[in-house]
């Protein structure tokens, strides 16, 4: 085993993904011309609103009726859905990973459906058939998050788990002593940070931005709070949805160049949301 | 390869200290026990997505009052206006999907060939994990203001001659929502069709060159059929999201654009006729049942891709 892990290291060593890519480099001229598009695409809408909402908006965001209840149930929200859904997923991941590989387009295709069954019909069956001491608690929409953020979190700890070589690294846990609780927090999650890093931003993105659940379950999270404060106030509703979505592609960004610095100094290879490089000779299949 | 084989063929046995009393009974229950560690998340996943669908079939054959058994709510979901919202969400759906996702392709393309540190590729990424989620109401006004009847664009384009609200745009109808589903279809189809690309190896590229292959030939004959069964497995994928979304058309439309998820969202709040509240059921049990035709199609294709990119 540990032979054939090692042979799997040297062809690695010998072509290691990503490099050699393009030997031209010529940037072609089509490039530039797209990107420029779909970057107007994107920002001038931004611009717009940030230009209807104007600067003063921004400040007086904050002290609003209803501002803060609005954003601390969205994010206590947000923190149980994503302890839940890390709980939940990281270990059932792992072990598909290592102990029922078969397992794992079926994993694959049930983690998808949560995109495509609409949230909208979701929520009729919950209401209908959730017991009442938890249909009139919030915590049923987290239970619900919890599904809908299945198919991002599920992508980014496999994307994780790709790029590592799992089998050699539980084999050497395994013959050093440790038993399962401590190869999995002491040996795959440290390895696994980033992939979990990026789980939970999707998750957070994800929960801080559901309308459809929340409103119909009639509860005032931040985004039906900002529709609701739309008859108040225009600007500052504007004002309040590109504050959020902003943040979290901050967050986004200081989570991806935390990973590839760190894949950077491993060497190892980088996963950032649902990119995975390939590897030629991956051991798991 | 011989290494591949060989690891393959022990999908995570751990052999256990054998030959004690008991290892009988253990040996009957290993296969059971192997499955103990997808126990939590099967039962999650059942509790939390499959009763709940599950509870608006039946619900779609019960009558909203008595509770009996009836044809009449799916006789009512497949005529007038909730037929017509169908085929509204249909068309709408088939739309955002092939428009975003040739376009998608193309700015995933031009993030792939980026150099794999760069800027701007790590600022590409994340913004398509932003916006893919990105939608409702803040992406309605996203759009009133820019494309509004005193948007800002609609006043640049007015500036050099074109009046876009002299003819029969709008922003509130079905061609403004199209519009506006494209701002988190394009980011969705970059994520989901990246993994792909990363998977189109260089040395076929280079192997193509060798032999003389022009860039068309390459892309008609090698990158072309490969990339084909994930590229569609993916606008079946964005044909999903556009046919869920609810929040975004409701926003812009205000429910004057007959599409199925919104005419549910009635029946939750209560607008409808008294008696007639399983009619959403049926709607819901409607839509299921397009997106598990959909989903047929999409394992079908995943599995021809998983082949091709073994």
């Amino acid at each position: 085993m540990a032979a054939v892990a090692g042979t799997e290291r040297a062809d690695q060593a010998a072509v290691p993904p990503g490099t050699a890519r393009r030997r031209r480099s010529r940037p072609p001229a089509w490039r530039w011309i797209i990107l420029v598009i779909a970057g107007a695409y994107f920002l001038i809408p931004l611009y717009a609103a940030l230009r209807f909402a104007g600067f003063k908006a921004f400040p007086s965001v904050l002290h609003q009726s209803g501002f803060t209840g609005a954003l601390a149930l969205s994010v206590r929200l947000a923190v149980i859905t994503t302890v839940i859904t890390l709980v939940l997923m990281v270990p059932t991941t792992v072990y598909v990973h290592l102990r029922l590989p078969r397992l794992r387009r079926l994993l694959e295709a049930v983690t998808i459906l949560p995109i495509v069954i609409p949230p909208v019909v979701l929520i009729v069956g919950v209401l209908q058939i959730s017991p009442g001491s938890l249909k009139s608690s919030a915590n049923l929409l987290a239970l619900e998050y919890v599904v809908l953020a299945m198919p991002f979190a599920y992508r980014s700890i496999d994307a994780g788990l790709r790029a590592l070589d799992l089998r050699t690294l539980v084999d050497a846990s395994n013959s050093l002593g440790a038993g399962w609780p401590s190869t999995l927090w002491r040996v795959i999650l440290p390895n696994l940070r980033t992939a979990m890093l990026s789980a939970t931003v999707l998750t957070i993105a994800l929960v801080l931005g559901e309308y459809t659940m929340a409103s119909l379950d009639l509860y005032q999270t931040f985004p039906v709070w900002i529709v609701n404060f739309e008859q108040t106030s225009g600007p500052v509703s504007v004002a309040s949805s590109l504050l959020a979505l902003f943040v979290t592609w901050l967050f986004l960004m200081v989570i991806a160049t935390l990973g590839s610095r760190r894949a950077a100094r491993t060497g190892g290879s980088q996963a950032t949301l649902f990119s995975v490089v390939r590897r030629d000779t991956g051991g798991t299949r | 390869m011989a290494g591949n084989t060989a690891v393959a063929a022990s999908p995570g046995t751990i052999p256990g200290p054998g030959g004690r009393p008991g290892a009988i009974a253990l040996s009957v229950l290993r296969p059971v026990l192997r499955f103990a560690g997808v126990v939590p998340f099967t039962v999650y996943v059942l509790a939390g997505l499959l009763a709940p669908t599950v509870a608006v079939a039946v619900g779609a054959f019960q009558d909203s009052v008595t509770g009996k058994f009836t044809l009449s709510n799916a006789r009512i979901a497949t005529h007038g206006i909730y037929l017509e919202g169908f085929r509204q969400s249909i068309e709408l759906s088939l739309l955002s999907a092939i428009i975003p996702g040739v376009l998608g392709l193309l700015v995933a393309y031009a993030i792939h060939t980026a150099r794999r540190a760069s800027v701007l590729r790590r600022i590409a990424i994340t913004a398509s994990g932003v916006f893919a989620n990105f939608g409702g109401v803040p992406l309605a006004f996203l759009f009133i203001a820019s494309l509004g009847t005193t948007g800002i664009v609609t006043g640049w384009l007015k500036d050099l001659g074109f009046n876009i609200y002299a003819g029969h745009f709008s922003l509130f109808t079905f061609t403004g929502v199209l519009l506006a589903y494209m701002y988190f279809q394009i980011p969705l189809m970059v994520l989901v069709i990246l993994p792909a690309l990363e998977g189109l190896r260089p040395a076929w590229r280079e192997a193509a060159e060798n032999m003389g292959a022009r860039t068309w030939q390459y892309w008609r004959y090698v990158g072309g059929p490969v990339l084909a069964p994930a590229f569609l497995g993916c606008l079946l994928l964005l044909f999903g999201s556009a046919f869920a979304a609810y929040a975004t058309a409701n926003a812009m439309t205000a429910g004057a654009l007959a599409l199925t998820p919104i005419q549910i969202g009635t029946f939750l709040n209560g607008n409808v006729l008294a008696g007639q509240q399983n009619v959403g059921k049926a709607l819901g049990l409607g839509m299921v049942i397009i997106i598990a035709v959909v989903m047929i199609v999409y394992t079908m294709l995943q599995r021809r891709a998983a082949r091709w990119l073994q």
